[in-house]
């Protein structure tokens, strides 16, 4: 069976907004709870969940044109940057806090994390797997920084700035005493049940502390 | 939209410095419909020169409001789905009682008799209005400049009758620089002869302090950039070869017209009496902090801030913004990109209007 086939293999996830991220965090919210996403972008993810899951929605984006289409769909979002958008929040003010497919953009990845966790009584982290097969193949074979479907951009123009793998965060989780209450990997529409390090290509985790 | 000012008039109102006001007499108007359940209200606060007349076309004169790119059917406060109010201030002279007023006890002008008067008074008077009218709750309270203070102080003094407040352009207290700008205007028309202690009424008001008073306002309004763009080097007669003292600027012609234009629609005394309020305001007055004020608010917010705005720059929104997270309010906030300085809350509204509208459909299927 090829890794391909593997991944076939997995159950199907459905989509929301077109991500099928945004459907694995959606499945995660419980109705009526108070949701913090962090590098929200134009907020479409807060606005579907304060629509079908009654949440409390609140965002926070650094920049402007997407608060302004944030905010513009009635969604709160405070313009300001993502590491010191945190200080001012009380302890445990959210149930969930989001953080979509930013963390690898981040400069102090692990100080984030800590403030979510802070912030938030549970986090659901989302990022790229560094350790999909793709990645490891484009390196291998052309010696150069990896540029694959997952990680697009030429080394000098990524947003990207600390890569990381399924592996990776675990080991944190581990180191920090966190508790993974969930891990969900993702390869195209499927979800990965077996070595996922290798075979997804998107990693959602449910943490606390 | 042809729209008439409308008046109230209260048998008397408290005010912060002891002084019991009577009678006291508020102008208004109102644009849309107030719906069957008394939820669409929206109370719009005018700055510093401001008045009634934010929208339409007033009846008499037939200028259109000051806000009306913000105001009417299907723009940002939308006259179709909302019963938009705008109260002329306390202290004001545009219909609302104020030092032009007449006092009761000398059948003369108040003049510098009128008692001095705070942002809650203000605020006092017009929650008077807003039970007047038979609205409990408020979908929102919003205004720029001197209107955000009051949008804050709503969210304060009556946090039950507010559900959203949406202060722009604003602060929470004005900074040393912004009492300066201020006491500068307010001497400028006290070393007016005119002024006479404040008792010009009848007699010839201090028509040149006044007007340099607003030459020094119109400065501050606008941004380095945009007066460049506006005014440049440019003379007013270019043709004139020889360099001679009555050769004019265009930005010398342009502040002296706006002053001389001011002298014709502001009373010098009311200019008095509300910049003091304004420097007076600081929202954690009688709470300790700002943080323990604002945690009185229930309110949701919208507080937007320009880039170009040196008068109430964003660190100002941003000092509100960050007492309110910290007591995990629900806030949005956002710096919009403009060249017009603080003007751009008056002019800049197209991204505005995104926001605003947004804004109050959100708070309005959630809040009413």
């Amino acid at each position: 069976m090829s890794a391909a086939e593997v991944v076939r293999a997995g159950p199907f996830v459905h989509s929301v907004l077109g991500r099928r991220d945004y459907a694995i965090i959606s499945d995660i919210v419980e109705p009526n709870s108070r949701v913090l996403d962090v590098g929200c972008g134009d907020g479409e993810l807060l606005e579907w969940l304060a629509e079908h899951k009654n949440v409390d929605a609140r965002g926070v984006e650094i920049i402007g044109a997407k608060v302004q289409r944030a905010i513009s769909r009635g969604v709160s979002v405070y313009q300001g940057d993502i590491e010191q958008g945190f200080a001012d929040y009380p302890d445990q003010a959210f149930d969930y806090v989001i953080l979509s497919q930013t963390l690898q953009e981040t400069r102090q990845p692990l100080k984030v994390l800590n403030e979510m966790l802070r912030v938030g009584r549970r986090a659901i982290v989302a990022f790229p797997n560094f350790g999909h097969w793709s990645v490891r193949l484009a390196h291998l074979w052309t010696g150069r920084a990896p540029k694959t479907k997952l990680f697009p951009h030429d080394w000098y123009d990524s947003p990207n700035i600390h890569f990381l793998t399924v592996h990776d965060f675990k080991s944190l989780a581990e180191q920090e005493h966190w508790t993974v209450e969930r891990g969900i990997f993702l390869a195209g529409n499927r979800e990965v049940s077996v070595m996922p390090n290798l075979l997804a290509e998107t990693a959602v985790f449910l943490v606390h502390r | 939209m042809i729209v008439e000012t409308q008046s109230a008039r209260f048998d008397s109102i408290s005010l912060d410095c002891g002084v019991v006001l009577s009678p006291v007499e508020v102008a208004y108007e109102t644009y849309g419909e107030l719906n069957p359940a008394r939820t669409n209200a929206i109370l719009i606060e005018h700055a510093f020169s401001g008045d009634a007349h934010a929208a339409g076309i007033s009846q008499d004169g037939g200028k259109p409001g000051w806000w009306d790119n913000m105001i009417g059917p299907g723009k940002a406060f939308d006259t179709n789905k909302y019963f938009v109010i705008c109260a002329n201030i306390l202290g004001g002279c545009k219909g609302t009682t104020g030092p032009q007023s007449i006092n009761p006890a000398t059948g003369n002008p108040y003049a510098m008799q009128f008692p001095v008067i705070t942002m809650s008074d203000v605020v006092r008077l017009q929650k008077m209005l807003v039970e007047h009218l038979g609205i409990e709750r408020l979908l929102s309270v919003a205004g720029g400049s001197m209107g955000g203070m009051q949008a804050l102080e709503w969210s304060v003094a009556y946090p039950d009758a507010v559900a959203s407040a949406i202060p722009i352009a604003t602060t929470a207290r004005h900074s040393a620089q912004q009492i300066a700008f201020n006491e500068v205007g307010r001497q400028a028309i006290m070393a007016d002869l005119d002024w006479n202690q404040g008792n010009y009424y009848g007699a010839k008001p201090p028509a040149r302090g006044l007007a340099v008073a607003r030459m020094v306002g119109h400065i501050t309004y606008m941004s380095d950039d945009s007066m460049r763009e506006k005014f440049g080097r440019r003379f007013q007669d270019p043709d004139e070869a020889l360099p001679d003292f009555s050769k004019v600027f265009e930005v010398e012609s342009y502040l002296r017209y706006r002053g001389s234009q001011f002298v014709d629609r502001f009373d010098a005394n009311s200019y008095l009496y509300i910049t003091k309020a304004m420097d007076f305001f600081d929202i954690a007055n009688g709470h300790g902090s700002l943080a323990a004020a604002l945690e009185r608010a229930t309110a949701r917010f919208l507080v937007m801030s320009f880039t170009s705005d040196w008068l109430y720059p964003t660190y100002q929104s941003l000092e509100i913004v960050s007492a309110l997270r910290g007591r995990n309010r629900d806030v949005a906030f956002c710096e919009l990109p403009s060249n017009y300085g603080h003007d751009a809350f008056l002019v800049d509204v197209g991204e505005q209007t995104d926001l605003v509208r947004g804004f109050l459909a959100s708070t309005f299927r959630s809040k009413s």
